[in-house]
């Protein structure tokens, strides 16, 4: 079986002298450019080849998703430690003098507060993870579609049958594109 | 302002339903029970007596969206007050959950006066 740029030579030089016999010089031109293209297309499967996908898939992006998975663990582990602590301040507060006491409470609030920072970083990361994983599988079509000399069609994308809560949960936006609790207060308003 | 309200706080990380149960128990609140997505809070609801839900967005199987609008067409639940605590923050996201009824809605991360402030306004109105 011819190589790939071969057979589009072929193909093409048959079509037009098929036609009329032989080649005028913009048909020259035009399988010379259909040459070039074919060795490109050639080029570009061996480049692909040689980026050694299964490495990608079988190793770096499980590695890659296990850590991110680990720094949530531990993440969530010195949270939790932190909420001990502050749950055991605040049950002391009521022991000490008021003026402390509301010190204490205050702090413990603030921590409260801050110790929110592990649903968002975990958020992130799934979001991380999510890409990482689509880049896999991106990667896996890719490398099987070259593989292939089949021309089949590209499967058709199956509908999407998430609700609308499941379409609209796309975690926390980066600094620059979340809205801040003003706006949200605005915009809640402005149905009123 | 009824402290003894009994609220079901609704989000997957046990760690935030551990903050916000304990800043509700700073405001005084001590009936909180917990649900880890929609589906289980949807069945907390139905079987039991809530004055106040506070429930994040981003849960599986069933997010809050969806529990909210579970809510608001259930006959005995439809004027239950709900609160979304939640990092979505895009604005489609607060017009759904507007359109859906919710009566407040809080961006995360957030501070201990904005739930303060969110519980009172919709316990006012409840």
């Amino acid at each position: 079986m011819p190589d790939a740029p071969d057979a589009v030579e072929q193909a093409v030089r048959q079509v037009l002298t098929s036609i009329n016999g032989d080649l005028t010089p913009t048909e020259t031109m035009l399988l010379g450019e259909l040459e070039a293209l074919a060795q490109e297309i050639q080029r570009a499967k061996r480049e692909i080849s040689a980026l050694s996908i299964g490495d990608i898939s079988d190793s770096h992006i499980p590695v890659a998703t296990d850590e991110l998975d680990a720094v949530l663990a531990h993440t969530a582990e010195a949270t939790n430690e932190i909420l001990d602590c502050c749950e055991k301040l605040e049950n002391t507060a009521p022991e000490l003098p008021e003026g402390p006491a509301a010190v204490v409470n205050d702090a413990v609030t603030r921590i409260y507060e801050a110790c929110s920072f592990q649903d968002i970083t975990g958020q992130r990361i799934g979001k991380v993870v999510t890409a990482l994983k689509a880049i896999e599988a991106r990667l896996m079509r890719v490398t099987d579609r070259f593989g292939s000399v089949s021309s089949a069609p590209a499967e058709p994308q199956a509908p999407d049958t998430r609700t609308q809560g499941q379409q609209l949960a796309n975690g926390p936006q980066l600094p620059g594109n979340a809205s801040s609790q003003a706006e949200i207060d605005s915009l809640l308003a402005s149905f009123d | 302002m009824d402290k003894n309200t009994n609220i079901l706080i609704v989000d997957d990380y046990k760690t935030m339903l551990r903050i916000i149960r304990n800043l509700l128990k700073q405001l005084d609140f001590n009936n909180v029970d917990e649900a880890s997505d929609g589906s289980e809070a949807l069945t907390k609801l139905r079987a039991g007596n809530f004055g106040l839900v506070i429930s994040d967005w981003n849960m599986v199987p069933m997010t809050g969206l969806d529990l909210l609008k579970e809510v608001r067409a259930d006959a005995r639940l439809k004027n239950l007050p709900f609160i979304m605590i939640t990092a979505e923050s895009k604005t489609e996201n607060v017009v759904a959950a507007k359109q859906a009824g919710v009566s407040n809605y809080i961006v995360k991360p957030f501070n201990a006066e904005t739930l303060k402030e969110k519980i009172e306004k919709v316990m006012v109105h409840a």
